[in-house]
């Protein structure tokens, strides 16, 4: 049975790129520069790629390892301000398990020589990994996880 | 910078220590109660019962007794999925946003010929 559980989460992460805001901006506001750098596994093909960059408009991304898990992204562009903010909300599927809901808020400050980014994500997520065959694995990797943010964050 | 709520937080402050960690991993393959977690420790049982108040109060760890003896169980909404989840998705993200900066620099316009094909 699966465990129900609903953990809310936000995080923020803050880059300075040496590239004036049009061109950040740009990076995800065309379909081809954000193809370039944006997916986790370019090894994984992707099968459905939609990308209307407008408000109200979708991205719809399905990609995976062949033969293994569709990781699906579904997202809806709510507000765009050019080189200045994108705010888009989207949920994520493996194969038929909904496992998050998010806002995604994208800002782009000019800054001497360069723009910063800060990229927030407010979320929901949904019944994690919950399944009894991954469980002690998960944990272990969960652990390895923790551990290397840990030691990160005491060196920062 | 890490920005997470405030769980999360004591979950990396329970996990710093490695006993707890060793706890942490006994209890993933299944409940326990608190002499079988003792049993390979070098410490005291009150001082394991101390450390286990912290794996508690993290929400990690439940435990419950029943007669004389206390089990302990990994909570899994805790650390198995939302944190584990929450952790990578984070991850994730600052791996894109350097690949972002690479890109950025290497299609630089003007310092130096495009070399991206």
């Amino acid at each position: 049975m699966t465990n129900r559980n609903a953990k809310h989460a936000t995080f923020t992460i803050e880059r300075v790129y040496p590239a004036a805001p049009a061109r950040v901006f740009t990076a995800w506001s065309n379909k081809e520069v954000k193809t370039a750098w944006a997916y986790c596994h370019p090894e994984w093909p992707v099968s459905e790629h939609v990308f209307d960059f407008r408000e109200g408009g979708r991205e719809h991304l399905v990609t995976g390892p062949v033969g293994g898990t569709r990781h699906v992204f579904d997202a809806v562009f709510h507000d765009i301000v050019p080189d200045q903010r994108i705010v888009y909300a989207y949920d994520m599927h493996l194969d038929a398990r909904r496992i998050s809901i998010s806002l995604t808020t994208i800002e782009f400050f000019a800054e001497a020589g360069g723009t910063r980014l800060v990229f927030t994500e407010q979320g929901v997520f949904l019944d994690g990994y919950d399944d009894i065959a991954g469980r002690e694995e998960g944990t272990r990797i969960g652990l390895d996880n923790l551990d290397r943010q840990l030691r990160q964050q005491r060196a920062a | 910078m890490l920005n997470y709520q405030a769980p999360l937080d004591l979950a990396f402050q329970a996990l710093a220590d490695p006993t707890r960690r060793i706890m942490v991993e006994r209890l993933s393959q299944g409940p326990a109660s608190v002499s079988e977690l003792a049993r390979p420790l070098d410490m005291t049982l009150s001082a394991v019962v101390q450390h286990l108040a912290v794996l508690e109060a993290s929400g990690l760890v439940r435990s419950q007794k029943v007669g004389r003896v206390r089990t302990c169980r990994i909570e899994p909404a805790a650390l198995q999925s939302a944190e584990r989840w929450i952790s990578e998705r984070r991850a994730s993200w600052e791996r894109r946003l350097d690949r972002l900066g690479a890109f950025l620099i290497e299609t630089e316009p003007t310092t130096k010929p495009r070399s991206k094909k």
